[in-house]
């Protein structure tokens, strides 16, 4: 599995792109799955405190200095490949809390359980959304509340479509 | 016949960018495009664009056109002309334009420097029961959906994993359509692996090395079959899957729109890296004809973020052709090449160059040489 077959990033492509453990244990912390060299740089642009890092080349993959990220998740709808996540390992004891990008309807609401989705859209648990944020752009970000064992494996949802009567 | 220093022939990303930039300087402008509304390919575009944040980066395709249109209604000097279609280019410089809604009304205009951004026309495939309803080009699909809010359908297979056919698929999805499989020849993902990304993790299979066998149906799509291929493109026995689907989404492709760049006698080759038969032209997308100039994918297949660049280039040297130059116009000149340079600078671009450089005259008759 590679990200460049089928769309689904290898064990050791993700290895490449996780925040350090260290850094996951103190702080909220963003997750940037971006793997190829292709133009685009939104996301150094989007960013308030500087934590990732100015591109030399538009081309760049971009790079992220944890120490100075604040897990604000700006960055997250600037992503015109929404491939940009936070994650907060220290939501409770058992439980993470992640951000991610949503385009989908219907949109979920404040108190919700979700299907939380793998990177191959499979569903691997049911997951509370907490917060839905609009943003300028369209692209809303969505924080669900994980079993802290799935913080790097749940990376889409499912909301249920109610239908009327 | 009214004259026009300069005729942009077609009003998509390239024709867009190349109005605006030529419009201030002053030079009189004739915008001609056959859409409803001007836009091309950007208003059906819902996806965030990729580039350069000095540019449209993060910015949706419609908001980009939506801009474009609100700069061109500020300029007196532009006039736009939708629904409208040019013809023909004679050899005493002039074009035909046949213009409304039933083409029943036919405009003659000289110009004095054309600049063609006709864009694209997309490719088909062949296959049995290709002409049954139900099988589609992407481009349409977008066009139903996302500029006349109509479902093609309930159920899709879509054939290529190149970027229209993964930003489709993910706009099929928004639509609350079920996108069964995306097929793709090659051995790898086309597109940006972001896009492919983003419909894996709604739970679309990409199946590369495969691709459509069979389609079955009556009257319409019924279900389809794909197959696994070799690498000279033969089909291995006993990997058949059957997915039950209405419709068959084609993103196999585009090939550029230069009906009008053979008329007028411009130099044309096929170059293969850029899709096709496209007009040489100089570093200023000047084409062999001194009045005529190329923007887009007219030009050769690429994206909408250096077709736009391209757009400015063709907008800036055909006003300054006329003398109508802007008095930064070395500054403006350096920094659009710089902005495209730093745009192809990548492995995905890396054919698209290659394809640049053969089909690129030798300098001497253009304003400045820049890279």
């Amino acid at each position: 599995m590679s990200v460049a077959y089928n769309g689904v990033p290898s064990k050791e492509e993700l290895e490449r792109v996780t925040p350090p453990p260290e850094i996951l244990a103190q702080k909220a912390v963003v997750m940037l799955e971006c793997f190829q060299n292709i133009p685009c740089d939104p996301c150094a642009h989007s960013c308030p405190t500087g934590a990732i890092l100015p591109f030399a080349d538009i081309n760049d993959l971009p790079k992220v200095d944890y120490s100075k990220c604040s897990g604000c998740g700006l960055c997250i709808a600037s992503c015109p490949g929404l491939a940009i996540f936070v994650l907060d390992m220290n939501y409770s004891p058992q439980e993470a809390l992640i951000k991610l990008p949503y385009e989908m309807l219907p949109l979920p609401h404040k108190g919700e359980m979700v299907s939380g989705l793998d990177r191959e859209g499979r569903p691997v648990a049911q997951v509370k959304v907490v917060k839905v944020q609009k943003t300028k752009n369209k692209t809303y970000i969505v924080s669900i509340i994980v079993p802290k064992e799935l913080a790097l494996v749940i990376r889409n949802i499912k909301v249920e479509v109610k239908t009327d009567g | 016949m009214k004259e026009y220093d300069i005729v942009v022939v077609g009003g998509g990303p390239a024709g867009l960018a190349a109005a605006t930039t030529a419009a201030r300087s002053k030079a009189s402008i004739l915008l001609v495009d056959d859409g409803l509304q001007l836009g091309g390919q950007l208003i059906k575009q819902t996806h965030k664009f990729f580039g350069s944040t000095e540019q449209f980066a993060g910015i949706r395709g419609i908001d980009i056109a939506r801009n474009f249109i609100a700069e061109i209604n500020q300029f007196p000097n532009i006039e736009v002309l939708i629904q409208s279609t040019v013809i023909g280019y004679y050899e005493d410089g002039i074009l035909t334009i046949l213009e409304g809604y039933n083409g029943n009304k036919l405009t003659l205009v000289k110009p004095h420097r054309i600049i063609i951004a006709t864009g694209a026309s997309e490719n088909m495939l062949p296959f049995v029961n290709n002409d049954l309803p139900g099988v589609y080009g992407a481009g349409a699909v977008q066009t139903l959906m996302n500029v006349y809010g109509v479902l093609p359908g309930k159920a899709v297979l879509m054939v290529g994993a190149g970027n229209i056919g993964l930003i489709v698929s993910y706009q099929l999805v928004q639509a609350g359509i079920e996108v069964k499989a995306i097929v793709e020849a090659l051995p790898h993902i086309g597109g940006y692996w972001v896009h492919a990304s983003k419909v894996r993790r709604l739970g679309i299979p990409i199946y590369t090395r495969s691709t459509l066998k069979e389609v079955k149906g009556k009257e319409q799509v019924e279900s389809v079959t794909i197959a696994h291929i070799d690498n000279q493109f033969n089909f291995l026995p006993k990997t058949e899957m059957e997915f039950t689907v209405d419709t068959v989404c084609l993103a196999v492709g585009l090939s550029p729109l230069s009906e009008l760049l053979w008329q007028a006698g411009c130099q044309m080759a096929y170059i293969p890296e850029l899709c096709g038969y496209v007009a040489l032209r100089d570093e200023n997308m000047k084409t062999s004809q001194n009045h005529i100039y190329i923007a887009g994918d007219v030009a050769g297949i690429e994206e909408a973020s250096s077709a736009m660049i391209e757009g400015q280039i063709a907008g800036l040297n055909a006003a300054a052709s006329l003398g109508f130059s802007l008095p930064q116009y070395q500054e403006l000149n350096l920094t659009y090449h710089r902005q495209l340079a730093q745009l192809r600078h990548n492995k995905v671009s890396e054919a698209i160059i290659r394809g640049i450089q053969k089909a690129t005259l030798s300098k001497g008759g253009s304003h400045v040489c820049c890279l």
